[in-house]
């Protein structure tokens, strides 16, 4: 479904702060995979995420979705073809819209976009019921503002939207990170749910490694723009937290005490 | 100083035609700096080149209609250049208008053939609105119910537009750029759009106001920026609480226009030197603009804060 081909990508080349943040990665994901993705600062997790959106493009190599070369498309077409979520609550909703706006954005992803309503009395019926899914009692608020809502709230909203129209991959960007362990739980529960029910393609960056375990069918490490560990299916499911730290502690060289790893 | 009452009356149904049309001014304003959070300094340059277009148009005995379509889209003209400055060339948006500003006082010079104003007679050409219909004329021919029509029927166009699929996404990248790519809109063309919308309306009024006072004046369009913000701002503060739909907060762009109108003319009557206008408008606008601001950081009520949480305004 998604083939990178040994991507690189280095920031503020030529100046002090000149960062390679992808270096010659390469990552190959089957229809149906489910990979959750972990790694220290700076490791590259989320650049990797974003050269696959299309934010910038890459400064060499090759990205495919389901075989389609999108290397040198820009964000906005490549986002047909994906669901993302992020880190930041905020970004992945306007917050000056109505919710049910919102989600007519999001259900005409990748479609023209003409003077036809922007949104019709069919669509809120549907959203309506794709909102009850969430249980956030959100299905009652149809024409709330965003911006009203709480993070977790957004999170879930900004998730459903992502998958409103089926997208051949979904990114989520540590998109728990910013929530209350409580509410993260309720994000993530929501998550499985829904990319189980739709047979989705995700990949999902996470700071917590019980989640990386708990989560999906296959699990990679990152380490200086590079995946540095692959673990799939049966041996993924024994996986203990002890043995990534192992794992991490050689690639980095047992230099890891002051990284965010550390605390979850 | 002599404060004489009827002279104020009488100057009362001009300024509220004159507040009328730049209130169609103001709403072009409004979709560029409220929908899609930029300061388009275009405006000041757009607001001399309708005019010059529809007098220039109508000079050479094109009819009204066809005059300030034409005005229309030289406006639009104008906005899609910005458009391309800030979108393909990575102009910041403020920068961008301030240089199609500059380049329209050429282009507006050479419009009006060379000369820096020219004038049209309200006797001889079949003017849509005139500072000389304003009063003792029947009602339809009346500048403040053609004008006061014109609006409700731009009103309703706009609310019409920002409903649709391409509306909404011009509002979203307004609000959030970032989602909005993530959405699949090509947000450089919403902003493109937007910016052609409003300048092609501020385009119009200009068409109007030329007429209305009876020439074009390559001058007209100087510091038109800030009375669009001031009718923007002074309509959100007066009657911002009254309700958040679409229509009316267009319409409370329009009701901000007169009301600033209104209180120029009184202030005028009180002795304040026309020389001096600008500089007020200059302060109105200021002050305006600093409420909310420190309003947010000096009172701020203990309950939860509502305001947007997006990017702040450049």
């Amino acid at each position: 479904m998604l083939n990178i081909k040994e991507i690189s990508k280095t920031f503020n080349v030529g100046t002090v702060n000149e960062k390679t943040a992808l270096n010659g990665l390469s990552l190959h994901l089957e229809d149906g995979d489910f990979v959750t993705v972990i790694g220290g600062n700076g490791a590259g997790k989320s650049t990797m995420l974003n050269a696959v959106a299309g934010v910038w493009p890459v400064d060499e190599g090759r990205i495919e979705i389901d075989g389609i070369n999108v290397t040198r498309l820009p964000e906005f077409k490549r986002a047909r073809y994906l669901g993302r979520v992020f880190q930041d609550p905020m970004t992945g909703t306007a917050a000056s819209m109505q919710i049910e706006e919102n989600m007519a954005l999001a259900s005409r992803r990748g479609a023209l976009r003409t003077l036809r309503p922007g949104i019709t009395h069919k669509e809120r019926t549907l959203f309506q019921e794709q909102l009850r899914i969430l249980d956030l009692g959100l299905e009652d608020r149809l024409t709330s503002k965003v911006g009203l809502l709480s993070g977790g709230q957004r999170q879930a909203l900004t998730l459903l939207m992502a998958t409103l129209k089926k997208p051949k991959l979904l990114l989520l960007d540590e998109h728990t990170a910013a929530l209350d362990p409580k509410t993260a739980a309720k994000v993530l529960d929501a998550t499985d749910r829904i990319i189980a029910k739709d047979h989705l393609t995700a990949i999902m960056i996470t700071h917590n490694m019980k989640d990386a375990i708990a989560h999906g069918n296959r699990l990679v490490m990152m380490y200086e723009g590079r995946i540095i560990y692959d673990v799939a299916g049966e041996e993924k499911k024994k996986l203990k937290v002890s043995d990534l730290l192992e794992k991490f502690e050689q690639a980095s060289g047992g230099n890891f005490a002051n990284d965010r790893m550390m605390l979850s | 100083m002599n404060l004489d009452i009827t002279a104020l009356f009488n100057a009362l149904p001009g300024a509220c035609a004159q507040g009328l049309i730049w209130g169609i001014m103001a709403i072009g304003v409004y979709i560029t700096y409220k929908v899609l959070d930029l300061a388009d300094l275009t405006v000041d340059g757009t607001m001399c080149t309708g005019g010059a277009v529809c007098i220039m148009l109508m000079l050479d005995g094109h009819s009204v209609g066809f005059s300030l379509l034409c005005a229309f889209g030289a406006g639009m003209l104008a906005g899609l250049v910005t458009g391309l400055f800030h979108t393909t060339m990575g102009i910041p948006a403020i920068l961008a208008g301030i240089l199609t500003q500059l380049g329209l006082y050429s282009i507006n010079l050479r419009i009006m053939g060379g000369k820096a104003n020219q004038a049209i007679s309200v006797d001889k050409y079949p003017l849509l609105v005139s500072l000389r219909n304003v009063k003792d004329v029947p009602f339809y021919q009346n500048t403040i119910f053609i004008v006061a029509l014109i609006i409700l029927v731009l009103i309703g166009i706009l609310y019409w537009f920002f409903g649709t699929e391409l509306g909404c996404s011009i509002r979203a990248t307004g609000s959030n750029p970032n989602m909005s790519r993530a959405q699949g809109i090509n947000t450089n063309f919403s902003k493109i759009l937007g910016l052609m919308l409003s300048n092609g309306i501020v385009a119009f009024a200009s068409g109007l106001y030329a007429q209305y006072q009876g020439f074009a004046d390559v001058n007209m369009g100087r510091g038109a920026i800030v009375i669009g913000l001031a009718a923007v701002i002074i309509g959100q503060v007066v009657f911002g609480k009254i309700s958040g739909n679409f229509a009316f907060k267009l319409l409370s762009v329009a009701l901000g226009a007169i009301l600033y109108y209104l209180v120029l003319q009184i202030v005028l009557w009180l002795g304040l030197n026309s020389n001096d206008l600008k500089l007020l408008s200059a302060l109105v606008v200021a002050v305006f603009l600093a409420i909310p601001y420190i309003k947010g950081k000096y009172f701020s009520k203990p309950v939860k804060s509502l305001k947007k949480g997006g990017a702040s305004r450049a």
